[in-house]
């Protein structure tokens, strides 16, 4: 109980251990042309996406903030990335063609979504709006904008080259799922070998007296949401690439809750100050896992939605004070 | 003119500019029937965006309104439809449906302290995914309780007419008119969303004033649900995607404020009226792609929210 993973891995291994016993194959990982497969695998690859943003918004939620944009930012990445590559279906085996070059079109993909964090970080740090709503003009225009760059169509993507993010290979693990764990772990790095991470739980815990103590408050969640919407920005890419179009409408749709509901499992604190990257990945990882379960149990995927809702229930309970002491009262007689 | 009503006066000028560009733009855009037909075709929208007004003016927000209203587009389809069942009875046990569903929502919301953005997100995803475990397909409704009522119109002279949808969402706002400004429960939903513990102190009972919030908010989501049930005559798991977010820049365009405590009903009328207008615009303009709908919906959020920055920033400053 000691530590605040405690509660997130249960829940991994109980579903996990679930999935063995009703399929006996679940667990089992095979070598094929040098890269692995397997259903552990294949949930690895699906969380990433999901792993990416969520780590952003544990950011922008232990600094008391909330990006409700970041799926209409996906969509605005993907757009973007899909305008800019563009490229023809190739008949005649020849070269693939792109509009722009990769390294032209993804870093000016990822700046826009970057663009649009700091838009809410702007909006919530300079004119000093509830972050909820900072973030709602950007969830409502921003598919507006998507559609406006795609030009209401949705644009697919024939270049081989933008397949790899989402569907290539590094080191025989998907290279989506590498880049996660690689982005995961860098910042886990930086948060703790530098004093960043005090920094914004101190922000978290209290933004007044740690700006007086001293900690650069404002640039600081600034750049939170700027991150924030890199990492929107980067998940966006993964997800037009793993269907090879931009879809302006329905790309990222529901995310920013998928977000926050594997930020809430991983133990973050809704309110600030306590964060867990690691918590996080294991929360997207949770997510993943019970979207694959259902989907093996023949069940409909819609009913997906239900079981989250019942897990936010359940988590936010468990995470209220009140509802602890009550539960206590029930099951500890006072001793009169 | 108090400082607050600002906004309220600003939403009022921007909607009466929008109906002089688009009369001077448009042929036959100044028929009555064009601004009765704001009142037919955002009906849902009015009757959400008001049960959404008290929620906002208590300092709560309620995420789920959407999903209740295609929960109930749903179950009045397939009870009616597929189960037999008479919409006498239907009709009344929706109603009373989304009444119990917000005020589940409020009660979680006061009891267990928890913050009102993620229990009704929740309820979100719970009334969503109870649509898809229904059907996943669009029902139609062929009953000849529903089809009749869809197709009555009442007559106010000169050809022009109103829907039964229209006239239940003016109903509606006359009731919220009465409930905000002239009840106990009103004005202890104010004192809540001034401050809460202050409303404690003084004794309003802040606990049956949440639950009673949110469960209005609900009841307007399942009514709304029939009006759209009536409007589309379908119940369909994919209805009203988004309508939150509509209802709440209607909330925001009207003059309330997102921290709680000061709003009007009648300002929330005038921000639906101003999405309404945006809309028909672009339909008769007829170049103009429909995502624009969306950007300035987003434009006009952000001059809102940051007009009433700079209101509280110098109301702030004054004190």
């Amino acid at each position: 109980m000691a530590s605040p993973l405690f509660w997130p891995s249960v829940t991994l291994v109980l579903l996990i251990a679930f999935n063995a016993a009703i399929n006996p194959g679940f667990l089992a990982i095979a070598m094929l042309d040098g890269h692995l497969f397997g259903s552990l695998i294949d949930i690895l690859n699906r969380a990433a996406p999901l792993a990416l943003v969520a780590t952003g918004m544990t950011l922008v939620i232990a600094a008391r903030g909330l990006d409700i944009s970041v799926g209409a930012v996906m969509a605005i990445a993907g757009a973007t990335a899909a305008i800019l590559i563009g490229g023809s279906l190739d008949l005649s085996g020849g070269e693939a063609v792109s509009r722009y070059p990769m390294w032209l079109a993804l870093p000016a993909a990822l700046g826009v979504a970057t663009a649009c964090g700091l838009w809410n970080g702007a909006l919530v740090v300079g004119v000093g709006m509830q972050p909820i709503i900072a973030t709602l003009i950007l969830m409502v225009a921003g598919r507006g904008i998507a559609q406006l760059i795609t030009g209401g169509q949705i644009l697919t993507i024939y270049y081989p080259p933008f397949a790899y993010l989402g569907g290539g290979y590094l080191f025989g693990l998907p290279f989506a799922a590498v880049f996660a764990i690689l982005v995961i772990v860098g910042l886990h790095a930086l948060l703790t070998l530098s004093p960043l991470g005090l920094f914004i739980r101190a922000i978290g815990v209290n933004p007044v007296a740690s700006r007086i103590a001293g900690v650069r408050a404002r640039p600081i969640t600034l750049a939170l949401y700027a991150f924030c919407g890199l990492t929107a920005g980067l998940a966006g890419l993964i997800v037009s690439s793993n269907v090879k179009s931009a879809d302006a409408n329905n790309a990222g749709q529901l995310f920013e809750l998928d977000a926050i509901l594997a930020v809430t499992l991983g133990g973050t604190a809704l309110t600030g100050g306590k964060f867990s990257l690691a918590g996080t990945a294991i929360g997207a990882l949770v997510i993943q896992t019970l979207t694959t379960t259902i989907n093996s149990l023949g069940a409909p995927p819609e009913l997906n939605l239900v079981f989250k809702a019942a897990l936010v229930f359940i988590v936010m309970l468990l995470q209220s004070a009140e509802f602890r002491a009550s539960v206590r009262k029930l099951v500890v007689r006072p001793s009169t | 003119m108090s400082v607050r009503l600002v906004p309220l006066a600003a939403s009022v000028a921007l909607f009466l500019a929008m109906v002089a560009f688009g009369g001077v733009s448009y042929d036959g855009f100044l028929s009555p029937q064009v601004f009765l037909n704001l009142i037919v075709d955002n009906a849902f929208l009015f009757i959400v965006a008001i049960g959404m007004t008290l929620v906002i003016i208590s300092g709560g927000i309620d995420l789920s309104v959407g999903s209740v209203l295609a929960l109930t587009t749903m179950l009045a389809a397939s009870l009616t439809e597929k189960a037999g069942w008479n919409p006498a009875v239907v009709v009344p046990l929706l109603l009373a449906g989304g009444a119990v569903f917000g005020a589940a929502q409020g009660f979680l919301i006061h009891r267990y302290k928890l913050q009102p953005f993620i229990v009704t997100l929740a309820g979100m995803f719970l009334a969503r995914g109870l649509c898809y475990v229904i059907d996943t397909e669009s029902i139609p409704l062929r009953h000849p309780f529903f089809t009749s009522l869809a197709e009555l119109r009442f007559p106010l002279g000169g050809g022009t007419s109103l829907s039964s949808g229209a006239l239940l969402a003016v109903f509606v706002i006359i009731a919220a008119l009465w409930i905000a400004h002239a009840t106990r429960f009103g004005r202890t939903v104010y004192a809540i969303g001034g401050n809460a513990k202050s409303a404690a102190l003084m004794g309003l009972p802040v606990g049956r004033t949440m639950v009673g919030v949110y469960a209005m908010s609900g009841f307007c989501a399942a009514l709304a649900g029939l009006v759209m049930t009536l409007y589309m005559l379908s119940g369909y798991s994919l209805h009203a995607t988004g309508l939150e977010l509509d209802a709440i820049a209607a909330v925001v365009i009207g003059g309330t404020l997102l921290t709680g405590g000061v709003g009007y009903v009648a300002g929330t009328c005038i921000g639906v009226l101003i999405l309404g207008i945006i809309q028909t615009l672009v339909i008769f303009n007829g170049t103009l792609s429909s995502w624009w709908t969306r950007i300035v919906v987003g434009a006009l959020l952000f001059a809102f929210c940051l007009s009433q920055r700079l209101i509280e920033g110098r109301a702030e400053s004054r004190r």
